[in-house]
C-alpha cells in the first residue's frame, strides 16, 4: 500500500462527512474527532446514570403502584443508556473504567440538571415533562451524527425517551387538575425545573467554543440556541393546556417570527453548578462513588466464579 | 489479581423467528452466562427480540477498513453476476 499523508486522510474523511457516510470505529479520524466524541459520549452517559438518582429518590415513595412500576421502568431504561453509550465510548479506543472513574474524580462533566434535588412528587412530573422533554430535542439529531455507534445509540435512547416523557406530562396533567394544593405543588416544581432545563442546552450559541467545529463535523446538527428555541416553542402551550403558568416575566408569543421571546437565562448560576457548586453536586459524586467501592466485592466474585468455571471445564 | 475488569461481549439478537441475528452493541460480564442475562436486560427491554448471541469480542476477528477497496475490487469489476447486465428480447415476460 502507498503511503498516504495526514492531509490527504483528513480530506477523505472530511469528504464521507460531507456525503453523510457515517465513520465507524475501525476507519481513520482525527485525533480531535476521536477527542471530541470520547468527551461528548462519556458526558452523555454520565448524565444517564447521575439522571437515575433524582428520580431513585421516589421510587419508594410513589403514590400508587401504577407511578411506581412505571417510575421504576423508567429509571432502569436510563440505566441501559448509560449503557449504550459507554458502549459507545469503548469503541473509541477508551478505557471503560477509567472513564467512570474520571466520572468521579470529577474531571468529567455530566448534564448539571442533576445537581438539583427533588424535593416533591411533582417533580417526578416536571423531571420527565420538561428534562427528558429537553433531552428528546438534543437526542433526535444525534440520530444522524456522523459516528456510527453513537448514531445507532440514540436510536435505541429515542425509541425510548417518547414514553419517559409522556409519563411526566401525565404526572403533571393529574396534578394541575386536582386539588389547589396539588396543583400548587406541579407549579412549584415548574417553578423550580424551568430554568435549569433551558440551561440544559448549554451556553448562548456566541460562548460555545466547541459549536462549530461539530457542526462541521456533523456530530451537531444544530446550536444550542436552536435546540432551546425549539423546546420553548413545544413545551409553552404545553404548559397553558394544563393551566399552569412558565415562571418567565418576559415570555411573549412573537407573531412575525412564529416563536416565543424568552427572558434572559441565570448564566452565572449555570457555571456555579457545572463547576460543582450546584446543591446536590457532592451528594451525586458521593452516591455513585459508594455504588462502586460497594459493588467491588460483587464484581470480583463473579470473576473468580467465571475463572473457576472455565478452569472446571478445561480441566 | 484485584479488580479486573469484566470482559467484553458483542450481542447479536434475532428479532423474530426466520429472520438472523444482527448486532445490536456490546456489554461488560464476567462470563457467558451473564452476557446473556445483561443482553436481555440491555438489548430486549421491549420484546426486541427472541434469541441472543454473545461473543467475546476478543474472539472477533473483523477486515481493515482501509483495505476495503481492494478487498471488494473483486465483485465490483464483474457487472455480468447481475440479471440487468443481460438483453432480454421483447416479448419475453417471466425471465
Ligand atoms: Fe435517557
Ligand atoms: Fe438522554
Ligand atoms: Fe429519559
Amino acid at each position: 500500500m502507498k503511503e498516504v499523508n495526514i492531509s490527504e486522510l483528513e480530506r477523505r474523511f472530511q469528504e464521507k462527512i460531507d456525503n453523510d457516510i457515517r465513520i465507524e470505529p475501525k476507519d481513520w479520524m482525527p485525533d480531535e474527532y476521536r477527542k471530541t466524541l470520547i468527551r461528548q459520549i462519556s458526558q452523555h452517559a454520565h448524565s444517564e446514570v447521575v439522571g437515575m438518582l433524582p428520580e431513585g429518590n421516589w421510587i419508594t415513595r410513589a403514590p400508587n403502584l401504577r407511578r411506581k412500576a412505571v417510575l421504576l421502568a423508567k429509571v432502569q431504561d436510563e440505566a441501559g443508556h448509560g449503557l449504550y453509550l459507554y458502549s459507545a465510548v469503548e469503541t473509541l479506543g477508551a478505557d471503560r473504567e477509567q472513564t467512570i472513574d474520571d466520572l468521579h474524580s470529577g474531571k468529567a462533566k455530566y448534564s448539571s440538571i442533576f445537581n438539583y434535588p427533588t424535593l416533591t412528587w411533582a417533580d417526578m412530573g416536571a423531571i420527565g415533562w420538561l428534562v427528558d422533554g429537553a433531552a428528546i430535542m438534543n437526542q433526535v439529531p444525534l440520530c444522524r451524527c456522523s459516528y456510527g455507534p453513537y448514531a445507532r445509540a440514540m436510536v435505541r435512547v429515542c425509541k425510548e425517551e417518547s414514553f419517559h416523557q409522556r409519563q411526566g406530562f401525565e404526572i403533571m396533567t393529574t396534578l394541575a387538575k386536582g386539588s389547589p394544593e396539588q396543583k400548587a405543588m406541579a407549579q412549584d416544581a415548574l417553578n423550580r425545573f424551568w430554568w435549569p432545563a433551558l440551561m440544559m442546552f448549554g451556553p448562548n450559541d456566541a460562548e460555545s467554543k466547541h459549536t462549530q467545529q461539530s457542526m462541521d463535523w456533523r456530530i451537531k446538527r444544530h446550536t444550542n440556541d436552536e435546540l432551546r428555541q425549539m423546546f420553548v416553542d413545544a413545551t409553552v402551550p404545553q404548559a397553558e393546556l394544563i393551566g399552569l403558568t412558565v415562571p418567565d416575566p418576559d415570555l411573549k408569543w412573537n407573531e412575525e417570527t412564529g416563536h416565543y421571546e424568552f427572558g434572559e437565562i441565570n448564566w452565572d448560576e449555570f457555571w456555579q453548578v457545572v463547576k460543582g457548586n450546584g446543591p446536590c453536586n457532592k451528594d451525586r459524586i458521593d452516591t455513585r462513588r459508594k455504588a462502586k467501592e460497594e459493588g467491588m466485592w460483587v464484581r470480583e466474585a463473579a470473576m473468580a466464579h467465571a475463572d473457576k468455571r472455565a478452569k472446571r471445564k478445561s480441566a | 489479581m484485584a479488580n479486573r475488569e469484566w470482559p467484553l461481549w458483542e450481542v447479536f439478537i434475532r428479532s423474530k423467528q426466520g429472520l438472523n441475528h444482527k448486532h445490536v452493541g456490546s456489554l461488560r460480564a464476567a462470563d457467558a452466562e451473564m452476557a446473556i442475562e445483561n443482553a436481555r436486560d440491555v438489548y430486549t427491554r421491549r420484546s426486541e427480540g427472541v434469541s441472543i448471541w454473545v461473543v467475546e469480542s476478543m474472539n472477533l476477528f473483523a477486515s481493515d477498513p482501509s483495505e476495503a477497496d481492494a478487498l471488494f475490487e473483486p465483485a465490483d469489476s464483474k457487472v455480468y453476476r447481475h440479471p440487468t447486465f443481460y438483453d432480454v428480447p421483447d416479448g419475453i415476460e417471466h425471465m
